[in-house]
């Protein structure tokens, strides 16, 4: 692995936009370990369909924070050759795929955080934000009824399945709070108008994960004051392993493309 | 039956429409747990390379089949009945599909 790596500079959009660009992409990576693992040939294709999406929105994202960051890197560069510290992604996004129940209370949380921001999003008064958010609206609001779908599924499957989705949200819980932190970064972009900030989503995305908990009877896990900050570049172990894999074809065929 | 084959899930047939105006025709098909999955599923599986604007999808038990046997019987009597086929006629150009 000799590829240099490359720095962001530390402008507040450029990182209010990585933000959500490397959410997209790492969850997208996560999903994509499913392909040839789905429980069915049909749910296998789904979560693949669903990375591609992610893949997408993360692309148009990352092209445009390149453009605002003015070192001349791409979107290829941006997505595979920066380390780790340089990747602000919470920290939820980046949790192995674990089991299905795992990957399906994630793909809820996630899909509902996601459609939230894009919906926002698309009143950017940054228009390239506001056109990818137009497009990525769709497909978050198709993430978030599959995840549901398949959350009520599970609850109301056997006693097994109840049990796994159970403790994936235990597991999950605690790194929600991420996803409605405030910083400096959050706050420029509010008065900027690019984007929301992250805590005006929790009432929304709240009452929609009530819904379907409710729906599902399931208890909420006890809450927890922690706020994990993967979106300033401080991540979990997991993080380092994903990476290697993920940016190892770019870091040994720099450039390479299909 | 064994075990396996009674946890399977059922099967449903796919019928995809790929624009307004053209009929849904039968595309493949699937093991689903509910009309829901399979329609969901379906849209996974048949659509994703924007082949669709509308999904049907039913039981293929609730199908009912003509017997191969009685082919035949069935089909070939119309072998020799050309004038039923509406070849004797002028369609304006601005009739499309028939």
């Amino acid at each position: 692995m000799s590829t240099p790596s490359i720095k962001v500079g530390s402008s507040a959009p450029v990182h209010y936009l990585l933000r959500i660009a490397d959410a997209c992409l790492i969850l997208s990576q996560r999903l994509g370990e499913w392909c040839g693992h789905g429980p069915i040939l049909e749910e296998d294709l789904a979560l693949a369909n669903m990375a591609l999406d992610l893949i997408g929105q993360a692309r148009g994202l990352l092209t445009h924070a390149a453009r605002l960051d003015g070192q001349g890197h791409d979107e290829d560069q941006l997505a595979f050759l920066r380390d780790e510290r340089q990747y602000f992604n919470p920290v939820l996004m980046e949790l192995p795929r674990g089991d299905f129940a795992f990957t399906v209370a994630r793909n809820f949380a996630a899909a509902s955080w996601l459609l939230l921001l894009w919906q926002r999003l698309q009143a950017s008064s940054d228009a390239e934000v506001a056109a990818i958010a137009g497009k990525a609206v769709k497909e978050a609001a198709y993430h978030q009824q599959h995840a549901a779908d398949w959350f009520l599924r599970l609850a109301d499957g056997t006693d097994e399945s109840r049990a796994r989705l159970q403790a994936a949200l235990g597991e999950q819980w605690p790194l929600f709070n991420e996803l409605f932190a405030s910083d400096a970064v959050d706050e420029a972009a509010a008065a900027s108008s690019l984007g929301p900030r992250w805590s005006e989503l929790r009432a929304d995305w709240q009452a929609a994960l009530d819904e379907v908990m409710a729906e599902a009877g399931l208890p909420a896990p006890k809450a927890s004051a922690y706020v994990s900050a993967g979106r300033l570049g401080v991540h979990s172990e997991h993080m380092g392993h994903m990476l290697a894999e993920m940016q190892y074809l770019q870091r040994a065929y720099p450039g390479g493309v299909w | 039956m064994t075990t396996a084959t009674k946890n399977e899930w059922p099967l449903w047939e796919v019928f995809v429409r790929s624009k307004a105006g053209l009929d849904h025709k039968h595309c493949g098909s699937l093991h689903a747990a509910d009309a829901k999955m399979a329609l969901q599923l379906a849209r996974e599986v048949y659509t994703r390379r924007q082949e669709g604007t509308s999904v049907w999808v039913v039981l293929s038990s609730q199908i009912v089949a003509s017997d191969p046997g009685e082919k035949g019987m069935l089909f070939d009597p119309m072998e020799d009945k050309v004038y039923r086929h509406p070849t004797f006629y002028e369609l304006p150009d601005s009739v499309n599909h028939m």
